[in-house]
């Protein structure tokens, strides 16, 4: 089983995620004054900080040349970001929403994903683009959008999506330090959830899911918001005896296929979970790995139970029909022990064709 | 004297000996985008290669202003540029070929020609994906604060993107050491520029973020020179970015086999009277600069060069199929 914890240095206290995330840029700043912070109202927005607080106090700490609050300029705060990566920067350049990744996608899928490679290893690219995804109650279509998949499926980008405190501040460390670029997404539900993180940090390697809760009879792969939902069910279904294994991909790029593979072979059973749209999602991608890899040891289909193939609706009524919840996991997972795919609406129209 | 400042007030002007030397540039570049349609015939390049035949002065003049900290990012139609910042044939050859010497060891071609080590920080396939290259790179100037500045070389195609309207306007906000040079061929493949914009002078763009732009006759090598030199100080002085328009022609297609009915005749060849190569010759022969018989020579030499680049070339294996899997990242 890999290392699960995050980090060993310092002395752990309860912090929130966001409180991590700005543990992590602010050590890393101290760190490295190559370090330098592009975004819209990072810097002074409310009482600093951003939408999501994450940077707060960093302008007073590092001044206005490395924490630069840009114009509402996606391209060009991402395009900069990426040339000032390829000319020796460390920019944390950040998007206020992923949704808002389409207006930057030249840079991104053209420019940094491609430098190093086409350029025949002359650069590197050490970028980190930090946003967040997901649903939050309300939102609607065009600020609640889980993209990650988009990003997925470019040879070049890193992908990482902290579901705890501890990961969220020893992955960001990771990712500032990594060589390459990395898109780092975070979700907006979790930013003030609370968890213990370390003092100053080590960097928590990608490619190392964590087995979130050991168990026999089915491995749920998820992420984020899902990820603590799906914990949530397996213990419920604790108490019928039913033992759920479920592992936090953490990052997608690179992805710890061996985890999810061992994990299957115990449990022969499988379901991916995300709140991204089913349709194209990395859902496939996880399940791919575990056909090529595992097949003969899987006991019935693999199920997922991801987001509907629907933009996400506004109204309180709306938004739980394409966000899966507690219930829909659960009836997912009942659903593949009992060696079938689910048949609640979410299902249905989530596999849509 | 701060190096900031002494570089600000270098003097401008070129001395007759050395617009001798830039004729002999634009030579090779000329000679270099010349064998073109060469290379593709015998299937020695493959994909998409474009020339700036007719377009040497803007390369040679700009690069010309600037010093050897400086950098520049370049566009598909960059084997000039490359060549003007001092990047060696025989390997963008290489490049060209597919082959293992490339810059990029054959992975990039040549829409994707780079020389980090000379500054010259990649010809792009995307039309104006050079801007944010550009002002990421004039951002980390801005940071480590030596006074070098970056050149963005670009297309009046390019100038229409959005990204070039918000990389103008973060590099006038944050005074990026950034030089901004559109090389207004009149044409974007088969779109005439007139066409594609209603306002006649690319330059006055500039004044919706507050610095200057400048037009600039892109087939005189001094003019070109003059500008980019006045835009460099500024931006080394940390007053921020110019816009520099140079009017040019591009004397052939998009690339080779274009068939080119979106052009006109008569406006070609008012253009190409007007050969940049041709023009700085004639200058320097009437000056007593150089002798009649040494810009024959001078084009003989690039076009040997060109041949022995060629050799140099071909001697270099493809790159090992192993090598596909290669520097995806760092």
């Amino acid at each position: 089983m890999p290392d699960q914890r995050a980090g060993a240095a310092g002395a752990p206290r309860t912090i929130t995620y966001a409180a991590a995330l700005n543990e992590a840029l602010r050590e890393e700043m101290a760190r490295d004054e190559d370090v330098v912070l592009l975004g819209q109202d990072i810097a002074v927005w409310g009482d600093g900080g951003g939408v999501f607080t994450v940077t707060r106090g960093l302008v007073e700490a590092y001044g206005a040349a490395r924490v630069r609050d840009t114009p509402v300029s996606e391209e060009g705060l991402v395009g900069i970001a990426v040339g000032a990566a390829a000319t020796g920067l460390r920019p944390v350049a950040e998007l206020m929403y992923f949704d808002f990744v389409t207006l930057a996608m030249d840079p991104l899928v053209n420019q940094a994903a491609k430098l190093r490679y086409m350029f025949g290893g002359q650069t590197r690219v050490p970028l980190v683009l930090r946003s967040n995804v997901g649903a939050s109650g309300g939102k609607a279509a065009q600020h609640s959008q889980s993209l990650e998949s988009i990003i997925q499926h470019v040879p070049g980008l890193k992908l990482a999506l902290p579901s705890t405190p501890a990961d969220a501040k020893a992955l960001l460390v990771a990712a500032i330090r990594d060589d390459n670029p990395v898109i780092f997404l975070e979700h907006k539900l979790l930013y003030f959830a609370k968890g213990e993180v370390d003092g100053p940090q080590a960097p928590l390697p990608f490619g190392r899911a964590a087995v979130v809760r050991p168990g026999r009879d089915l491995t749920v792969v998820a992420s984020q918001v899902m990820m603590h939902r799906a914990v949530g069910v397996a213990e419920r279904l604790a108490a019928e005896g039913i033992e759920v294994e479920v592992i936090d991909v953490r990052t997608l790029v690179p992805l710890d296929v061996e985890t999810i593979v061992a994990s299957v072979a115990r449990t022969h059973r499988l379901l991916i979970c995300h709140e991204a749209v089913a349709r194209g999602g990395w859902a496939g991608e996880v399940a791919m790995h575990v056909v090529e890899e595992a097949f003969d040891e899987l006991d019935g289909p693999i199920v997922r139970v991801c987001g509907a193939n629907f933009p996400v609706p506004y109204a309180g009524s709306l938004e739980p029909m394409v966000i899966p919840g507690a219930d829909q996991i659960e009836a997912g997972i009942r659903a593949a022990l009992d060696g079938r795919v689910p048949d609640d609406a979410l299902h249905r129209v989530a596999a849509g064709r | 004297m701060s190096r900031v400042a002494a570089r600000a007030q270098r003097p401008a002007g070129l001395a007759p000996r050395r617009l001798a030397e830039l004729l002999a540039t634009m030579q090779r570049i000329r000679a270099f985008d010349s064998i073109l349609p060469r290379l593709y015939s015998a299937a020695l390049t493959r994909g998409s290669s474009h020339a700036a035949i007719g377009q040497e002065a803007v390369a040679v003049g700009a690069c010309e202003a600037l010093e050897p900290g400086d950098l520049i990012t370049s566009t598909h139609r960059g084997h000039g540029h490359a060549l003007a910042k001092g990047a060696d044939m025989g390997r963008m050859m290489a490049e060209l070929l597919g082959r293992e010497a490339g810059f990029c060891r054959g992975k990039g071609g040549s829409m994707h020609i780079a020389d980090f080590a000379a500054g010259m920080l990649g010809a792009n396939g995307i039309v104006g994906g050079g801007f944010g290259l550009a002002g990421g790179a004039a951002l980390t100037l801005q940071q480590r604060g030596a006074g070098d500045v970056v050149v963005c070389f670009f297309g009046d195609g390019a100038i229409n993107q959005g990204a070039f309207h918000e990389v103008a306007n973060m590099a006038a906000i944050w005074r990026l050491p950034l030089v901004l040079l559109c090389e207004n061929n009149q044409f974007a493949m088969s779109a005439v520029i007139s066409q594609m914009t209603a306002v006649e002078d690319l330059a006055v763009r500039a004044s919706s973020y507050g610095f200057p732009g400048v037009s600039v006759d892109g087939m005189d090598v001094p003019a070109v020179h003059a500008a980019v030199a006045q835009a460099r100080a500024r931006a080394a002085a940390g007053d921020g970015p110019t816009l520099v328009v140079a009017a040019t022609y591009r004397f052939e297609g998009h690339f080779s086999g274009d068939l080119m009915k979106y052009r006109d005749a008569e406006e070609a060849a008012r253009w190409r009277a007007r050969d940049p190569i041709a023009a700085l010759a004639r200058q320097l022969v009437a000056d007593g600069v150089i002798a009649e018989a040494d810009v024959e020579a001078g084009r003989a030499a690039a076009e040997r060069e060109v041949e022995e680049a060629l050799e140099f070339a071909k001697a270099s294996p493809l790159p090992d199929p192993s090598q596909a899997y290669e520097d995806l990242h760092a």
